[in-house]
């Protein structure tokens, strides 16, 4: 009896794999490293579109430091924090979760990718509430913004390139919490195998990079003005 | 040479005839139907953009002529730039030649992502949907270059659309080179060693290489200036302490790129071309190649000799200017190794070869006036100005839009299985050639003189020059209507051909014409080097019929 | 006829006259020599007299002398380029002094004679002039083509320019940066006069007084004088002898008291706080125009040399010294 079962489970995956395999590679393990390179060009992309604000960061900090300083000093450095520890942990389970699919482990890969939806949730919501506080405190860089302290626009400017950046972060979270909805909706019915599951490691490498860009952005924005806390 | 017996008969299975009617062409994932669709949407846009031109150089034809108001005349040159920059010369070759032949060049079935390359065309006519809203909703009127802070807080036309319209036709870009990337990397057939692939898919490489690490600084441009004013927050701003000049240096860091990404393609078809009409390898397959990438490395740290006199450091420019020379060095390093292939080659003077011969020859003036343009003491007093125009054109048109005809010619019998007529071809060549240069020849002189570039109204004594210039603009628009004229002919009319018209080396005239919708019935093993013309008929098959030179 | 080529009417076109000339001689053989030995190859090695090619694919010399020479060759263009625009950003010390301001669709220049002129701008030949230049809106560029001198003009930032006209005429003046509607209509005319006739023309203009005297109106209209005494009892720091010389800011390094700190200071003072004062100075945005900042900054830098000064109240009779400001 269980022989039969376990050939019956072997002929299932294998019926995943052949499916999985489109017609224009040789084999799947083509396909993945082509899925897997083509994840990393686009990557490289984005690298450049976050490394161009972040030379407007530069360029501008460079040339108002004092500004910039009394800037940050208005982040809400509780909740940056809390949130750089809820990227973190999210992406640990998102490690977690790639782990799991290539061991095959179904149930561990759904409740991981589960938890890191969960806790990038959690993120986004951490943060509105964050622009909802600055939105109430007058620090929308908008005719409303308003700064009691000396060079105001240059404090301006820091608040613009706040907003920029983390609202276009921001925009990427919410586009890894879709994909990872999907990878969860998928991988509950069984789609991903241990030669088969390149969109779990895509998306994880996907979701890695949105959490390394929060890395960056986290001193550059909220530990400038907190150094001596 | 007789054809082959099989192509009697009309039915044999091929890309074209695989499936019939618009779902099987609008949701295809077939590479070389992907590139059909795109040489449509190219062609449209660009006589959009030739619309534009016209219209300029009929305003220029007196000095202060009113064919059109002022603000009308900068909206044309505005959008001239932008489609036939955005809309037209970026995605050319590379989404049209280059999806139609890299597949079929390194032995594969199709791209590495075929939905992803479907996704890319659907973004590219988005985008060029957005674009042409801007057009029918007054217009874009800030320069194709968008400079702030006039763009963001001094015009009232549609930028906010316009602006977005390149944004999302980048992305275009970036997923097309992103599948070619992946496709050149892990999708060759057996043996087919990067040392044994033809120029064009270097070319094509290092063009997505660029596409890939450039577009998204256009991105943040374009979405910098959209936010600025759509929520009237002040990142350029000069009253919140904004930098005009940190625009320029976003906007340009891609914008330069931008000119290799152009290029380049055009420069990889020109090596097939002239290797098969020489019945030669190319003269230093690896100079070549190492050229291709040192253009594409070099094109990044050179931009702000865009910026020689808009207020950097003379020590920035020292630095742009030098490193400008060097991005020259390859460029010059490919015309002469093809001109040393056709050195004790076995030549012929069909269609594409001519327009491989124009695009040396052209391309060789556009460089060097670019070599003019990188001495700072030189660029001073001719940037803005017509000088500028005319180097570029001589390089965008004399060597870009040649070289896309070219390819064209050269590649129609495998992408449609029928000849065009050689002899229009040959006269369309020349049409354009003449046209071309009394177009754009004089802009030099005029540059030099003191005529700015969009200039509406400009200073009598210029006007006979462009009067010239006008009068060239009228003989090259015939050029480029006659070539769509007998390529539509030809669909019907021209007479079918076999595998390889040509005798040309590389695996894709190893396929039939048209190929079938998978390439290759097997994967080919590859044994051979490229341009393998020494084991090749030394004879042209088509050639050596008399009906050809008659039709 | 039409003319091919623009009368050179400054120091410098001349040189680039003759860089360009270089240019077009050694680029212009290449390229013919590139095209004559196409020729002779189409004729040449043309399939019905030359049926077999011979498969010549590389010679590592040739190339690598096709490498290294055009190399040595750009580094000539380089740095001729380069030579001259290093002296092109170089004004000399005694240049004439005239300000510019841009704003759409208008030159507007300032002799520091007080003479003010729209689209005009008069020289004398022979001379150094120096413009300081401004734009009230977008970017424009300031070009004379047959002085071959270019110089963009910027919001928020003065740039420079320099020249020395040397032949009399009238010559054109051309906006070229893209600035909207009227940006071909952005010309003006530069007249360079020999010096009697300069002379004259300086001292026709009327009883407008000079530039800086402009500007010490304004400094006490606007109340500049209440705080920035020429004693050591004021709130701001005293302005004489200020200009050019470096300034210690409260954050512990140090500036160069030009045009631009100038202006930065009186329209974002809290920017920039001198060492030893406190934030307490309102900042001027949008009460002063780009042209009364210049007066403004004529003005001050007139405070360097004591024998330019013009008579004011609580004025010592000599300055204490033509150093750093006084710190409180």
């Amino acid at each position: 009896m269980p022989e039969i079962s376990q050939s019956a489970a072997l002929s299932f995956r294998e019926a995943i794999d052949r499916h999985s395999l489109h017609e224009h590679f040789a084999d799947l393990p083509q396909q993945r490293e082509a899925a897997k390179l083509g994840m990393w060009v686009f990557l490289a992309t984005e690298v450049m579109f976050f490394g161009g604000m972040i030379l407007g960061y530069i360029a501008y900090r460079n040339a108002y430091p004092a500004a910039f300083q009394a800037g940050s000093v208005h982040m809400l450095f509780v909740a940056g924090t809390l949130n750089t520890a809820l990227l973190i942990t999210a992406s640990l389970f998102v490690a977690l979760a790639v782990h799991a699919a290539r061991e095959g482990r179904r149930k561990a890969l759904v409740w991981c990718l589960a938890i890191s939806m969960f806790l990038g949730v959690c993120f986004l919501g951490v943060k509105g509430y964050e622009y909802y506080q600055h939105y109430l405190d007058h620090k929308v860089p908008t005719r409303t913004f308003q700064w009691d302290g000396p060079d105001p626009r240059h404090a301006e400017m820091f608040f613009v390139l706040y907003f920029f950046l983390t609202g276009f972060h921001a925009l990427h979270m919410i586009i890894g919490v879709s994909i990872l909805a999907f990878i969860i909706y998928f991988a509950q019915r069984g789609r991903y195998t241990p030669e088969y599951h390149n969109p779990v490691e895509n998306a994880a490498l996907y979701w890695h990079f949105v959490d390394i860009v929060w890395i960056f952005l986290y001193p550059m924005l909220y530990l400038v003005g907190h150094t001596h806390v | 040479m007789a054809t082959s017996p099989q192509l009697e008969t009309v039915e044999s299975a091929d890309y074209l005839n695989a499936e019939y009617g618009v779902k099987s062409w609008l949701l295809t994932t077939d590479h070389k139907r992907i590139a059909i669709l795109y040489l449509a949407s190219i062609t449209f846009m660009f006589f959009i953009g030739a619309l534009f031109a016209l219209v300029i150089r009929l305003e220029l034809l007196v000095p202060d002529g009113t064919l059109v108001q002022a603000d009308t005349y900068n909206k044309m040159f505005t959008m001239h730039g932008l489609v036939m920059i955005f809309f037209f010369l970026i995605p050319s070759i590379p989404t049209v030649l280059g999806n139609f032949l890299i597949p079929l060049m390194i032995g594969a079935k199709d791209v590495a992502f075929p939905k992803l390359n479907l996704m890319s065309w659907y973004i590219f006519i988005v985008g060029a949907g957005m674009f042409i809203y801007t057009i029918l909703t007054g217009g874009l009127d800030t320069g194709w270059t968008f400079y702030t802070p006039l763009s963001t807080s001094f015009v009232s036309s549609s930028v906010v659309i316009g602006a977005l319209s390149i944004f999302v036709v980048g992305f275009s870009s970036i997923l097309t080179s992103l599948n070619f990337i992946v496709t050149v990397h892990k999708l060759r057939a057996p043996g087919m060693t990067w040392g044994r692939l033809p120029l064009f898919v270097w070319a094509s490489y290092a063009t997505s290489v660029i596409i890939v690490l450039g577009t998204p600084l256009i991105a943040i441009s374009m979405a910098l200036v959209a936010l600025e004013r759509i929520f009237g927050i002040g990142f350029f701003d000069p009253l919140l302490g904004g930098d005009p000049l940190l625009f320029q240096h976003l906007f340009w860091f891609y914008s330069h790129p931008a000119v290799y990404v152009m290029i380049l393609p055009g420069m990889g078809i020109i090596s097939e071309i002239i290797t098969c009409f020489s019945r030669k390898g190319v003269f230093g397959y690896w100079s070549m190649a190492l050229a291709i990438l040192a253009i594409a490395v070099f094109g990044f740290l050179v931009w702000a000799h865009h910026m020689f006199v808009a207020g950097i450091s003379v020590y920035s420019a020292l630095v742009f200017s030098f490193l400008s020379y060097f991005v020259a060095v390859p460029s010059a390093i490919k015309v002469f190794n093809w001109t040393a292939t056709m050195y004790r080659g076995s030549l012929y003077l069909t269609t594409p070869m001519l327009y491989a011969l124009a695009f040396i020859g052209l391309f060789t003036i556009g460089g060097m006036t670019g070599l003019f343009l990188a001495s700072l003491g030189f660029d001073v007093h001719v940037t803005d100005s017509y000088f500028v125009v005319a180097h570029f054109h001589y390089i965008m048109v004399g060597g870009m839009v040649t070289a896309f005809l070219g390819g064209m010619h050269f590649y129609w019998p495998k992408i449609s299985g029928r000849m065009y007529p050689e002899s229009w071809g040959q006269v369309a060549a020349a049409v354009i050639f003449i046209g071309f240069n009394l177009t754009f020849f004089p802009q030099f002189i005029l540059g030099y003189l003191g005529m700015n570039r969009r200039y509406w109204h400009y200073a009598p004594q210029f006007q006979v020059l462009n009067v010239l210039s006008t009068a060239g603009a009228s003989i090259l628009g015939i050029g480029y209507l006659l070539p769509l004229g007998y390529f539509a002919w030809s669909l019907r009319y021209g007479r079918r051909v076999g595998d390889n018209p040509w005798t040309a080396a590389g695996l894709e005239w190893k396929t039939p014409s048209p190929p079938p919708t998978h390439n290759f019935p097997e994967t080919p093993v590859v044994t051979w080097e490229a341009y393998n013309y020494a084991e090749l008929p030394k004879d042209i098959e088509i050639l050596r019929e008399e009906t050809f030179a008659g039709d | 006829m039409f003319p091919l080529w623009p009368i050179s009417a400054s120091t410098m076109a001349r040189q680039v006259d003759g860089l360009y000339i270089f240019l077009i001689v050694v680029t212009g053989t290449v390229t013919l020599f590139i095209c004559a030995v196409m020729l002779i190859f189409i004729f040449r090695y043309r399939h019905s007299k030359h049926p077999v090619a011979e498969q010549v694919t590389g010679s590592l010399p040739l190339e690598l002398t096709w490498i290294v020479v055009p190399l040595g060759v750009f580094m000539i263009f380089f740095i001729w380029g380069a030579n001259i625009y290093v002296a092109e950003a170089t004004p000399p010390k005694d240049s004439l002094q005239i300000y510019v301001v841009a704003k759409q669709w208008m030159w507007k220049t300032q002799h520091e004679n007080g003479e003010r002129e729209i689209n005009t701008l008069h020289v004398p030949v022979d001379r150094d002039v120096r413009l300081t230049m401004i734009s009230q809106d977008v970017i424009h560029s300031f070009w004379v083509p047959e002085f071959r001198i270019k110089a963009d003009v910027l919001p928020g930032r003065y740039t420079t320019l320099w020249f020395r006209a040397n032949r009399t005429g009238t010559f054109h003046l051309f906006c070229s940066e893209f600035c909207g509607t009227q940006h071909s209509g952005m010309i003006g005319k530069v007249v360079v006069l020999d010096g009697a006739k300069y002379q004259e023309w300086l001292t026709n203009g009327g009883e407008m007084g000079s530039f800086a005297a402009t500007g010490q109106k304004l400094f006490q209209e606007l109340g500049c004088a209440n705080c920035h005494r020429f004693d050591t009892q004021g709130r701001g720091p005293n302005l004489v002898g200020v200009y050019g010389k470096p300034v210690l800011l409260s954050r512990g390094t140090s500036v160069i008291a030009d045009d631009a700190y100038i202006r930065q200071h009186i329209l974002n003072p809290g920017f920039q706080v001198v060492a030893g004062f406190k934030p307490i100075m309102p900042s001027f945005q949008g009460i002063v125009t780009e042209d009364q900042m210049l007066s403004l900054v004529a003005y001050i830098k007139s405070l360097a040399t004591p024998q330019q000064r013009e008579p004011v109240s609580n004025r010592p009779p000599v300055p204490k010294s033509a150093g750093a400001p006084e710190v409180q």
